[in-house]
């Protein structure tokens, strides 16, 4: 018994190395050529609806007719900024049965997939297509991971922009043209618009806490001190970063008091277009609600890096991967190439209202916002995203979200601190 | 032999299947969750260094995870006083002779055939946390403008944005779900007890409050005790709700150990959300197993 045992055992064992074997496919998809690629490519995004769709839709017309013969299978799963779709990604990834293509943000949110080893390395495609020099400098130092480059970007966004409605800033006696130059000054204006009655700044549930919460340290440490947050060269106990959660704590007393029930970025933006709040902190795709709505730039409202933020980009991206044991690699390399490529990119965020990463894209019929923010970007400092895994990985970001959401309530400025110094300590490398 | 395999033989046969997907399914996966939870497991990156009881310990010590903790004890007591104390009232009233009985009966038990997560949402607007006397408290929705309308403005509340006792507001839409199936139980237990001993501690000069006391009361225990295993149950290990009336899984507030289970489980901490899996099962164990061998005693006698 115990030797037909043994005997089993082993022939499992055998069984497994050869589906390693099988599973590994670096050969096949380094051979593989996107050029004469056909059959079916399956991409797994979160963008099922809105503009996010309209952008996807775009996308997938210039493939078709890149690749007249790669049929694109949509598989798409909804949910916000992609949570349900993550765990539904992750389970097929664990159970060895990837999709050809999936998205996720650029930066630090790939390094669970790349500590994995569920992901191709992208070099020699980046190399391939010449897309190190379409895609700027900055860009690539944060996309590369141990002199690897696992995704390709589609677009980018920007997270440090103030939104305001003029009509409440002009009662209030603020100036919509000028706005503040740092966080005292803004602080001062939002006492403006409190004595005037409305809602001084507007922010949503736990998420969108976290990102106003990295705006104002990131207005308050300025692009190196916040960086340094990342990398173990700025000490969470430190009394600078004191005197920033204290600014955080100020900005949380100016804000909307059920800000934990509002489901998403979007009802908070709504309040700013109602006309019930002054600024809400939000990402640029907040412009894209802005103009659905019928809101006129400059009349109906403006936006400005949120005080004490500019000349930084704080930048997050979505980006493509080539996913180990995918399917179709040829037609996966097909999706990529279209995506990295100008006509693309341009197609893309035309409609998505973001900006392109790819440099020579035609942007000449972009909005006004966009243009503005695809100057920027070539000008300034671009930093990476707390809120949205460009900057630490998604249990880091986990853990410090709660942190802050706590200190939402109980505003105990220490305990924050040391659960962050804590944090940053356990993942740092 | 032969004989013996034809007595038990097709029993066994029908069961097979039974017995090998529970065990695969759910016997083989607690063990294999509580193996994971004894690694390293931290990130996606696979690793397999066991670690003991180190997770366990971690948790236990981290505050977030004590404050989980106390979330569900003050969950469950709101959930199970409240489904108690409303079942039994409706129960009560529905148990004297009365005219429309069927009909309460139904509107009583009818929010249970709604889903959590239907309620949830509906709830979720109810228990907004904006006040009238707040800043752009014009805006205020759900039961703080019911309050403030019928002139209770004063009872308005952060409902569950409070780091405390905001859990308990969760376990409102909780015992307005489950009141009603209490409710159905007590009313079983009620109609299980013969007239004639009522009639009986009647005649022998028993006021009603000590009929209920000394006749009632006593018959009604395992009823009790059931409808607290079963709410205490579902109280430990609620999700839907919370994750339906919350905008986000990861809000302090209310976090219980399920929520942050999930948490952890998203941001690839598969050995931590393990471990609390694993708590969780053994919280759960320690209300039902006593049950259960009380039933099976009970049964035996």
């Amino acid at each position: 018994m115990r030797r037909r045992l043994s005997l089993l055992a082993g022939v499992a064992a055998l069984g497994l190395t050869l589906a390693g074997c099988g599973g590994g496919g670096d050969t096949a998809s380094e051979n593989s050529n996107a050029k004469d690629a056909t059959g079916d490519v399956g991409v797994f995004t979160w963008w099922a609806d809105g503009s996010e769709k309209a952008g996807l839709d775009a996308l997938v017309k210039v493939f078709g007719t890149d690749y007249p013969n790669v049929s694109f299978d949509n598989l798409a799963v909804a949910g916000g900024a992609g949570s349900q779709a993550k765990s539904v990604l992750a389970a097929q990834l664990k159970a060895g049965n990837p999709p050809d293509s999936f998205q996720a943000h650029a930066g630090a949110e790939l390094q669970d997939y790349i500590d994995a080893d569920q992901l191709e390395d992208l070099s020699s495609f980046y190399k391939d297509n010449d897309l190190t020099s379409q895609f700027p400098a900055d860009l690539i130092d944060r996309l590369t991971v141990d002199g690897k480059i696992y995704s390709v970007p589609s677009n980018i966004h920007r997270a440090n922009v103030v939104w305001a409605n003029v009509e409440v800033l002009k009662k209030a006696g603020v100036d919509p043209k000028k706005p503040a130059e740092d966080l005292d000054g803004w602080f001062a204006d939002m006492d403006k618009i409190k004595a005037s009655g409305a809602i001084p700044l507007a922010v949503a549930g736990s998420w969108t806490q976290v990102q106003l919460f990295e705006n104002i340290l990131l207005s308050s440490l300025g692009a190196d001190g916040y960086n340094g947050l990342w990398d173990g060269k700025t000490d969470w106990k430190s009394a600078e970063v004191t005197t920033a959660i204290k600014a955080y704590e100020k900005a949380l007393s100016y804000t909307n008091t059920d800000r934990d029930s509002l489901s998403d970025w979007a009802p908070a933006t709504q309040l700013v277009q109602d006309g019930a709040a002054a600024y809400n902190v939000m990402g640029d795709w907040a412009e894209a609600k802005f103009a659905q709505d019928g809101n006129k730039p400059g009349v109906d409202y403006v936006y400005f890096p949120t005080p004490g933020t500019a000349g930084v980009f704080d930048f997050l991206a979505d980006s493509f991967t080539l996913p180990k044991g995918a399917p179709n690699p040829g037609g996966a390399k097909a999706w990529l190439t279209t995506i990295g490529s100008a006509e693309g990119q341009a197609a893309f965020n035309k409609v998505k209202g973001s900006i392109p990463a790819n440099t020579t894209a035609k942007t000449d019929d972009f909005s006004e916002y966009q243009k503005s923010a695809i100057k920027d970007f070539s000008q300034d400092t671009i930093v990476s995203s707390l809120a949205h895994g460009a900057a630490v990985p998604v249990a880091w970001l986990n853990e410090l979200s709660t942190a802050v959401n706590k200190f939402g309530g109980d505003s105990n400025i220490e305990e924050l601190q040391n659960s962050a110094a804590d944090t940053a300590k356990k993942f740092a490398k | 032999m032969l004989k013996r395999v034809k007595t038990w033989g097709p029993g066994v046969l029908l069961l097979a299947p039974t017995i090998i997907l529970v065990g695969v399914f759910v016997y083989w996966l607690i063990i294999e969750n509580f193996r994971v939870s004894l690694t390293n497991q931290h990130t996606a990156k696979p690793s397999n260094k066991y670690v003991g009881f180190e997770n366990y310990t971690n948790l236990l010590a981290d505050p977030n995870f004590q404050h989980s903790l106390w979330n569900l004890l003050i969950l469950t007591i709101v959930f199970l006083g409240g489904t108690l104390i409303f079942g039994f009232l409706w129960a009560w009233i529905l148990e004297q002779p009365a005219k429309g009985e069927g009909f309460f009966r139904s509107v009583y038990l009818f929010p249970m055939s709604v889903s959590f997560i239907a309620s949830g949402v509906v709830w979720r607007w109810l228990l907004s946390s904006l006040q009238t006397t707040q800043p752009g408290g014009e805006r205020t929705t759900g039961l703080n403008r019911l309050l403030d309308s019928v002139g209770l403005g004063a009872l308005q509340n952060d409902w569950w944005s409070n780091p405390t006792w905001g859990i308990a507001a969760i376990a409102l839409p909780a015992v307005w779900q489950l009141s009603g199936y209490v409710m159905a139980l007590f009313l079983a237990g009620f109609r299980g007890i013969p007239d004639e001993l009522r009639e009986a501690a009647r005649i022998d000069g028993c006021t009603e409050w000590k009929l209920y006391r000394h006749v009632i009361f006593p018959q009604l225990s395992p009823v009790m005790l059931s409808a607290i295993i079963i709410i205490g149950h579902m109280s430990l290990k609620l999700f839907d709700l919370i994750r339906a009336i919350v905008p986000d899984a990861n809000t302090y507030d209310v976090q219980v150990p399920a929520t942050m289970m999930w948490v952890k489980y998203i941001g690839s901490d598969y050995a931590d959300a393990a471990a609390i899996g694993t708590i969780l099962l053994v919280l759960v164990a320690l209300v039902v197993i006593p049950y259960l061998w009380y039933t099976s005693r009970a049964e035996k006698r």
